[in-house]
């Protein structure tokens, strides 16, 4: 029987198709991985309710478990609890940062109405001096900023909690 | 209880799904380009929510209908939405005063679904919450941003409540479906949905400068299928490739 974490290694080069840089380890999207006599099964879990790229990843994973020899695969999309950006692991903060994509400020503003905007820092030239342009970007899980600095535009991954 | 919980989750499922598709007519016709993107994220959002309620929907039928079967291969009386969502898109004032009017009722709503005794619902209630609270901050503080800023744009966005404020009893309906679910601790009681509701329709308006009609007209009928001229025409657009191609995948 194939050991979970080495499950878990194979499943960290299945990459996230909107964000290549993540894997599906890195997001947070793979909740668990049970190993039985009968199989394996893997419970995943959605970003965002309309992330078209839940499919894909479920094909992934399952292309990948396949290719690596496993038969008897289950994979279950599990909706509570519901994803956080607390699951994204401190790699794929760093790989996101590396990638141009600020990661998400632990923090969420509880005002409902004209938060001020989190300060996030420019992932091209750290500078503080940003501002929201839009708090929805080019997916569910990114809003998008501009730098005041360096003036580049660039993807916040918005923090959800 | 089981047809009561079906009837119920087609309620829900078929306000995210026609919204859904309403606000995703925008797709390249936003009035900004930030617009079309924010417009088009919350429609994937509705779209995605509708999967989830829609599924568990066929699983708590019963007969195999999967998410996509209910979808598409419904007759236009079968689908139970509130009025409001089917409405025309209009001009921007009006999509977003609808988005507002639903939105301050479904964040309520989400919040109480949570600790509903049925934990698939739970379970997709505090999933489509997280997104509900974004789509309530764009929607509110854009009809404040039109209600308080020039003449022109006071005068349409006032003109889309006026247009738009007699579907507001519908989103409140509720009948012995209700009734029963809320016995066993399924659905919350829905009058405290309507005075959240009130609340903050009278807040943001209140900051708006906008007012509620002082005629008080209602229409309500969607959640027993009885719907206005435009969902069949909306439905005609949505079911094309399934009428015509049936069981096309792509």
């Amino acid at each position: 029987m194939v050991k979970e974490s080495q499950i878990w290694n194979w499943l960290e080069s299945v990459s996230d198709p909107e964000v290549p840089v993540l894997s599906v380890v890195d997001l947070g999207v793979v909740r668990k991985v049970e190993v039985s006599e009968s199989g394996t099964k893997i419970t995943i879990t959605p970003t965002y309710s309309g992330c078209p790229a839940m499919q894909v990843i479920e094909e992934d994973i399952r292309r990948k478990l396949l290719q690596e020899g496993l038969s008897n695969l289950e994979v279950v999309t599990a909706l509570s609890p519901a994803w956080t950006t607390d699951w994204l692991s401190e790699n794929g903060r760093r790989k996101l940062k590396e990638y141009g994509i600020a990661p998400p400020e632990n923090e969420v503003d509880k005002s409902l109405l004209f938060s001020k905007p989190i300060v996030v820092p420019c992932p091209n030239c750290n500078s503080k001096e940003t501002k929201m342009v839009s708090e929805f970007g080019s997916t569910a899980c990114k809003a998008h900023y501009q730098c005041l600095s360096c003036k580049e535009p660039f993807d916040y991954f918005k923090c959800l909690r | 209880m089981k047809e009561h919980l079906f009837e119920y989750l087609l309620r829900l499922g078929d306000d995210s799904l026609i919204l859904g598709h309403r606000v995703s007519e925008w797709c390249g016709h936003g009035p900004i380009l930030e617009e079309d993107i924010a417009l088009t994220n919350i429609s994937l959002d509705l779209i995605g929510q509708a999967t989830s309620l829609l599924k568990y929907a066929g699983e708590v039928e019963g007969k195999g209908r999967d998410e996509d079967q209910l979808a598409f291969l419904r007759l236009e009386h079968d689908y139970k939405n509130c009025l409001l969502v089917e409405q025309l898109n209009g001009d921007f004032g009006m999509t977003i005063m609808r988005q507002f009017l639903f939105d301050a009722y479904r964040l309520p709503l989400f919040e109480a679904l949570i600790h509903s005794s049925d934990s698939q619902l739970a379970a997709i209630a505090e999933k489509s919450l997280k997104e509900t609270k974004y789509h309530y901050r764009h929607s509110a503080e854009w009809v404040i941003r039109l209600g308080d800023g020039t003449e022109e744009s006071h005068e349409r966005i006032q003109k889309a409540v006026n247009s738009l404020f007699k579907y507001h009893v519908d989103l409140f309906f509720t009948n012995h479906v209700d009734d029963a679910l809320l016995k066993e601790g399924i659905v919350p009681e829905m009058k405290a949905i309507h005075n959240k509701w009130m609340e903050s329709v009278k807040n943001v308006f209140s900051e708006a400068t906008l007012e509620i009609p002082s005629n008080n007209w209602e229409q309500s009928g969607g959640r027993l299928g009885r719907h206005s001229e435009h969902l069949g025409l909306l439905l005609a657009e949505m079911q094309y490739m399934q009428r015509a191609y049936p069981n096309m995948e792509w």
